[in-house]
């Protein structure tokens, strides 16, 4: 196999063995990058070496990884893959990235990713369409899709994406990798330019459930700059691998296997329950009786967030400042509403403009404030779940990666791609993806297990015992 | 449900111009979402309280005690236009 192509884990075995060298991976990598990622065009930005010294090279973790485009690098352009950030460079790393940094990691690049993470498959980007690496005529999904292709297309050993309704998990399953959407403040968001404050968090994503388990060690924790990040103890992930499924008892909801979901990836998903039933766990069905209203939810909310963390994109301070050829209101309105208007790309309009209409006098009750009830509703379906329950099992997204263009032009249906992963945002709760199959037509399939809130380890440990009874971890793409 | 004139009003509180056909493509496009939407209305949710954040969130304080902070200098770096002297420049404010 070739460097590209290994694990984290098989890299950190190899350099204690001394049978690889740190430099070799990394170059390697690179190597790959330039030779093809025009093809895939997982990257958003890699053409800086001043994020990777070699200095790092030294550091306990000389991983490769690539960083969505909305997460801060020091003096690295750092552009949400929008026009109205062109330039910009931030004067600050994420916490996460200052984590990375310590840890020794190699900064590749900002991975591409739907404008300000507005999207389900990372074709409304301001440098282009990102493709699927096992199929280049279909979405790698969104909004994190740079990070799950340049995984998946080993460009990256590894690779952070960030999760407002599914913007990891619908990714990692289109690609056929390892996604994880941590609980609600498990991870500082601090640097993490903001989509939906309450929904947003930083996963990783890797290409199997050990990698994924040793990366959240390296990123999680509370961090006194995010006030929203968790106080709560960080356990060793790693350890939760070493545990098998007897005596767990998992949910499998009614409302997930219903019409809609593609019978190929219902029929993944149930073999994927048999493997775990033949290995002592035990299945019990349960309700979620609130799904089918996340989606409605999770627009009125998610959108109402943006419109108001997204006023700060004015053209004052960042990136891109315009002014109309003729005046329209005062000049200082006019060079809000020209920057914004070519700044932003269609699919932020939308949603700044959805946002704006469901917080403004006289729709607040009808729209806001009813979605945060039924917030409430779809919260207590799971805390009433985990009462019989130890995890749940559903698909990660009803259908394998669909066309590039497919859903384009109809923003409601590629809303409801994420159908299946928007309640655990809505919920706080930790959800990770992991491949389950491939479909007759070459597409991965995969497998959403969510658990209870800062449970992240339940997940590790039914993820890791299936994942080591099957193989489909270790296949990679072709281009 | 919602006209054009309501799109453009909500367009101008968003402060982002639009042109008239990105308008009626909006238009069109609000309209369908916000009728999806409309199926919450089946649910009585009037007992029900609102949930803005999962976790109990309180006020955070610390020691009100000086510790680094961003160099101006270096903030001012990307900015769109500034002054040299720490602030950012735009058009007239107050007529």
């Amino acid at each position: 196999m070739k460097l590209n192509e290994l694990t984290a884990h098989e890299i950190l075995d190899g350099l204690q063995a001394k049978t690889i060298t740190a430099q070799a991976v990394t170059a390697c990598v690179k190597e790959v990058i330039q030779a093809q990622d025009k093809k895939i065009h997982a990257y958003a930005h890699t053409d800086d070496a001043a994020i990777a010294p070699d200095a790092a090279m030294a550091g306990k973790y000389p991983i490769p990884i690539a960083i969505k485009d909305n997460i801060c690098i020091k003096d690295y352009p750092t552009t949400c893959s929008s026009h109205i950030l062109k330039g910009f460079r931030p004067p600050y790393d994420a916490t996460v990235v200052r984590k990375l940094r310590e840890a020794g990691l190699i900064f590749l690049g900002h991975a591409n990713m739907d404008e300000f993470a507005f999207g389900s498959s990372t074709e409304s980007s301001c440098y282009g369409v990102t493709k699927n690496p096992w199929n280049l005529a279909c979405v790698p999904g969104g909004s994190s899709g740079g990070s799950a292709a340049a995984v998946a297309g080993n460009e990256a050993i590894w690779a952070l994406g960030s999760d407002t309704g599914g913007s990891i998990r619908q990714p990692a399953s289109f690609c056929g990798v390892v996604g994880l959407k941590p609980t609600y403040g498990r991870v500082s968001r601090y640097g993490l330019i903001a989509f939906a404050s309450s929904l947003d968090q930083i996963g990783p994503i890797t290409k199997d459930v050990t990698d994924c388990a040793i990366l959240l060690n390296l990123i999680a924790g509370h961090d006194e700059l995010d006030s929203t990040s968790a106080n709560v103890p960080v356990p060793d992930f790693t350890q939760s691998l070493k545990k098998d499924v007897k005596d767990l008892k998992i949910g499998i909801p009614k409302e997930y296997f219903i019409e809609g979901v593609d019978a190929e990836v219902k029929q993944s998903v149930l073999e994927a329950i048999n493997n775990l039933k033949a290995q002592g766990a035990s299945f019990v069905e349960i309700s979620l009786p609130h799904t089918e209203y996340a989606v409605a939810t999770y627009y009125i909310l998610a959108t109402a967030e943006a419109s108001s963390n997204l006023a700060r994109f004015d053209g004052v301070q960042y990136g891109l400042r315009c002014q109309p050829e003729q005046q329209r209101r005062t000049p200082i309105i006019d060079l809000y509403e020209e920057t914004r208007h070519q700044g932003f790309g269609a699919e932020a309009k939308r949603r700044i403009m959805l946002g704006t209409y469901s917080l403004s006098s006289g729709y607040y009750d009808a729209y806001y404030l009813k979605a945060q009830k039924v917030r409430t509703l779809i919260k207590q379906d799971f805390d009433e779940a985990f009462k019989a329950c130890d995890a749940i099992i559903t698909p990660t997204a009803p259908t394998t990666a669909f066309k590039l263009g497919e859903k384009t032009s109809d923003p409601l249906s590629m809303y409801l791609s994420d159908i299946y992963t928007i309640s655990v945002n809505l919920a706080g709760i930790p959800a990770l993806s992991l491949p389950c199959g491939f479909a007759k037509n070459g597409l991965p399939i995969g497998l959403q297990i969510m658990g209870k809130p800062f449970d992240e380890e339940m997940l590790f440990r039914i993820g890791y015992t299936y994942e080591q009874s099957t193989d489909w971890h270790k296949r990679r793409a072709v281009l | 449900m919602i006209s054009k004139k309501d799109v453009q009003y909500i367009a101008h509180l968003s402060r982002i111009h639009l042109q008239e056909s990105e308008a009626e493509k909006l238009t069109h496009d609000l309209e369908g979402i916000l009728g999806y939407i409309e199926k919450l209305n089946k649910l009585d949710v009037s007992q029900v309280k609102p949930t803005s954040h999962v976790l109990p969130i309180e006020n955070v304080f610390r020691q009100d005690i000086v510790r680094p902070s961003l160099n101006p200098k270096d903030i001012m770096k990307f900015s769109v236009e500034n002054d040299g002297r720490g602030s950012f420049k735009v058009p007239q404010v107050i007529e």
